[in-house]
């Protein structure tokens, strides 16, 4: 095909973009590349939101006096950047926007099995949106995004609301969840085994497991702290005979596993782009496919590794030490394998692969701080610091968010159509990592020093200043490099080049459709007579002319 | 016990040094000497079963002598020795109140000498908050309804950051303290020169006050256990489970004394929840582990407490 008529056929062509015109034809679609787009909107309102909240945290510890925002200010907003980012913006990011858009191109469907469900889960995130915005506006939340009992059952900030919006954003993520997992199951394409499967379909295979069982009890949790508060049931608080050790187990029953819903799409990510930037098929394809579900079931027998000093015995703080050592396994065999991937490959260092490079740097680093965390002699000391503070971020951050912003590149042609400007585009991955490393490395050692979290003034302890403005010089370099990927991408989508089906010549399904793609993805269906990552096919016919990078 | 954490502390460091150095450099070296070279296409390999069974292996066997390294680290730092000093706290939004067994009470403070085992004997009046002495490498929850218990031994005299470490409200970030570790005679001095007497025999004036010895009787004859030297030791119930009498046993008896009741007793203590503050508790336990000399501890008798065994009326009863 040569350019000019690819051009003209993607001016000319209809597509789910150019399809229909009005803002009714967004609101009631039931194409999932537009719901993704919705998510995506909304998703990156809620991550402003929440990154404004951090910013005013970072600003507050600049100097050691509470002298930016009052005592309560502070609580409520390290409280709601924790809820807006995490149920807001992280456990929806990459399943509802990569993963909505994706499943179905990736396996060969024409949407996904409930394309009605999917537009529902959308309306139930907008909606606990819209709660959790109201309760922001309206006066906030105080409890940490925890929201550890009793304190949230003696709190006079808006709890329940924030825990209703919680919820029903809740059923969103399960009704996701549902949806992949029969999409998966039902709607493959002829000749797409399981064996052949996208390594980023494994991982959201396994992240909807653990949406669709975790999800759940998170829900109950809330209803129970909710009654308890209106209703003074006696659950969790001593006062009326509950025990407030129980609410510890069943928060983290669900809110350890949801870390995993948080890494394991990005983690399908990195698969996917490493294996087409360095032209290879991933080096132990079904080792990183079944890592994934090993992660999925291993994620739920390790919750109570956050309750080493809360109060449980220490049998048990045994058997969920060595449990926590066991999901590391996985997670460890993962990286080793992306890292023998490169082994022998044709590298391209282009934008979505420097996002990668710095998903394993991150990763990697997040992942072995944990293995500090699991000791259970060393997390009595660094459990409830700046330590805790750092490591997750370099998994939920760092990795997560990494892998997000790296999908997004290297899957931006075939949603919008348009080429990103590659300059640009490396020169925020490379202001990411920079800032990131600046923000979140002096927690460390700040929480080894014994810095306690959730600190608004700490006029006693000078001595921590010097790293908190560091982490915080590191934030306003952070908030930069998160800036400049929505500006160019908003860009591109007027100004930017058109993309051709498949301007990375990468293997997989999506890209053997129309960028952007038709609203019922592929003119015939596909019929999939090829292994996964058939990199060596693809390269083999144009040696000379390898259309990939720029 | 710092000592400890951070010998372990450091190993975990060299350790993970090591495994992201290894994996950074293969990386590094990777990425450049198989950067993209026109017509040198990829070499496609499909896995080695040998080389994934051996990077789950490794860092596995690896990573449990971490996990054992660690749990002995754990055992030693929940587990206090037998004749620590013991200084009860009662946390609240947002303050620590510290009560010494000679009877020395303080706010936000805690004197102890330096080479001493201190056990920290902890409850909370309202929310969770949890006492964390960084300088110390110990943290424990406080919560409130039950006692937790933390121990350290100071080794060099000075001052030291006590923290909450569980967010509890507003001023969490005002909710700290120091340890004010002093050479053994200065804190003789000080711990001898308050008013007050030891926290048991304020205890014990509270045992009469509120007529505990009624039932309770010294004699054995009473309608309820007798507690000399009940403290530590198993106590058989009447659904035939036998429990330790330890802190967390006495204070339920005391707020919640229908939950576990002694074989031969019946049910008719009264509740005195609400009636006794944490201060009280603490002081009444404190009392009744007088009764027990430390010394002559066996654990594996379990105590009798027979009932008398004459008229079968008013004679069942349980403890405390």
């Amino acid at each position: 095909m040569s350019m000019a008529t690819a051009k003209a056929q993607i001016t000319e062509r209809e597509n789910y973009l150019n399809k229909e015109y009005g803002i009714g034809s967004w609101l009631l679609t039931t194409d999932h590349k537009r719901i993704a787009l919705l998510y995506l909107i909304s998703i990156t309102f809620f991550f402003f939101i929440g990154g404004f909240f951090a910013l005013l945290i970072r600003l507050e510890l600049l100097t050691p006096a509470g002298d930016l925002v009052q005592a309560d200010t502070y609580n409520k907003l390290f409280t709601m950047h924790g809820m807006v980012m995490v149920f807001f913006f992280l456990i929806p990011s990459i399943p509802a926007v990569l993963g909505n858009f994706l499943v179905p191109l990736m396996i060969g469907a024409k949407d996904l099995a409930f394309p009605r469900i999917n537009l529902l889960s959308w309306y139930l995130y907008i909606i606990g949106g819209i709660m959790m915005t109201h309760c922001m506006l309206t006066g906030g939340v105080d409890t940490g995004w925890t929201f550890y009992v009793p304190y949230s059952i003696g709190t006079n900030t808006k709890f329940v609301e924030a825990g209703l919006a919680i919820f029903v954003a809740g059923f969103s993520s399960i009704l996701t969840g549902l949806n992949f997992v029969v999409t998966i199951h039902r709607m493959r394409a002829p000749g797409m085994t399981w064996s052949r499967l996208p390594l980023f379909i494994w991982a959201h295979y396994a992240t909807s497991i653990i949406q669709l069982l975790g999800t759940p009890v998170i829900a109950i949790t809330i209803l129970l702290v909710a009654a308890e508060r209106v209703l003074h049931l006696g659950i969790f608080d001593p006062k009326l005979g509950g025990d407030p050790v129980l609410f510890q187990h069943l928060f983290w029953f669900y809110s350890h596993p949801a870390v995993y819903i948080m890494i394991l799409p990005s983690m399908g990510v990195v698969s996917e782009v490493i294996a087409c930037y360095a032209r290879k098929r991933p080096f132990g394809y079904a080792f990183i496919a079944l890592s994934s579900i090993a992660i999925a079931v291993f994620g739920f027998l390790v919750w109570a590794h956050h309750l080493f000093v809360a109060g449980i015995s220490i049998y048990a703080a045994l058997v969920f030490s060595m449990l926590s050592y066991a999901v590391a396994v996985p997670s460890a065999v993962k990286v080793f394998n992306w890292t023998a991937t490169l082994y022998k490959g044709s590298i391209h260092y282009d934008a979505p692969m420097l996002y990668m490079f710095g998903f394993i740097g991150l990763f990697t680093m997040g992942g072995l701080t944990g293995l500090f965390l699991a000791a259970l002699g060393i997390d009595v000391h660094v459990t409830d610091t700046y330590f805790v503070i750092a490591h997750f971020h370099y998994i939920m951050v760092g990795g997560a968010v990494m892998g997000y912003l790296g999908g997004m590149h290297f899957w931006w042609p075939k949603i919008s159509g348009k080429l990103y400007p590659e300059g640009w585009a490396k020169l925020a991955a490379l202001v990411v990592f920079i800032g990131f490393n600046l923000t979140f490395f002096p927690q460390f050692v700040l929480g080894y020093l014994g810095m306690p979290r959730r600190y608004w003034d700490y006029s006693h302890m000078p001595e921590f200043q010097v790293l908190n403005v560091l982490s915080t010089a590191g934030a306003t370099i952070l908030g930069v490099g998160y800036l400049l990927p929505m500006m160019y991408f908003l860009w591109s989508m007027r100004y930017g080049k058109p993309a051709a089906e498949n301007p990375w010549n990468a293997a997989g399904l999506e890209w053997k459709t129309a960028s952007p793609p038709p609203t019922f993805n592929f003119d015939t269906e596909p019929v999939v007579t090829w292994e996964a990552y058939n990199y060596e096919e693809l390269d083999a016919p144009q040696i000379q002319e390898v259309p990939v990078g720029r | 016990m710092a000592g400890n954490v951070d010998a372990l502390f450091i190993f975990l460091l060299i350790v993970s040094g090591m495994m992201s150095l290894l994996i950074f450099v293969c990386i590094i070296i990777f990425a450049t000497k198989y950067r993209y070279r026109r017509g040198v296409p990829a070499e496609q390999i499909e896995g080695s079963t040998a080389l994934e069974v051996t990077w789950t292996a490794i860092p596995f066997g690896v990573f449990m002598v971490i996990f054992v390294w660690g749990a002995v680290v754990y055992f030693q730092e929940r587990t206090p020795p037998r004749d620590s000093t013991e200084v009860y706290l009662v946390a609240k939004q947002w303050m620590w109140k510290m009560e010494h067994a000679e009877g020395q009470r303080e706010l936000n403070e805690l004197h102890v000498p330096v080479g001493r085992d201190v056990k920290m004997i902890m409850t909370s009046q309202d929310v969770i908050h949890s006492f964390f002495v960084p300088a110390f490498r110990i943290k424990q929850d406080v919560l409130p309804g039950r006692y937790t218990t933390a121990w350290f031994r100071a080794t060099k005299p000075g001052t030291y950051h006590l923290f909450c470490a569980e967010y509890c409200g507003t001023r969490h970030s005002g909710m700290i303290g120091s340890i004010i570790v002093m050479e053994p005679g200065q804190y003789e001095a000080w711990v001898n020169g308050g008013p007050s007497g030891p926290l048991s025999v304020t205890g014990e004036k509270i045992f009469s006050e509120l007529g505990c010895g009624t039932c309770h009787r010294a004699d054995g004859t009473g309608r309820g256990p007798n507690l000399r030297d009940v403290f530590g030791k198993p106590v058989l119930l009447e659904d035939g489970r036998t429990v330790v009498a330890d802190e967390n046993y006495l204070r339920e008896s005391i707020v919640d004394p229908g939950a576990k009741i002694v074989n031969g007793y019946k049910p008719i203590m009264p509740t005195f929840q609400g009636l006794v503050s944490e201060e009280q508790l603490n002081a009444l336990i404190a009392y009744v582990k007088s009764l027990s000399g430390k010394s002559e501890a066996a654990p594996n008798k379990v105590t009798q407490n027979a009932p008398p065994r004459n008229d079968g009326q008013a004679n069942g009863q349980q403890v405390q």
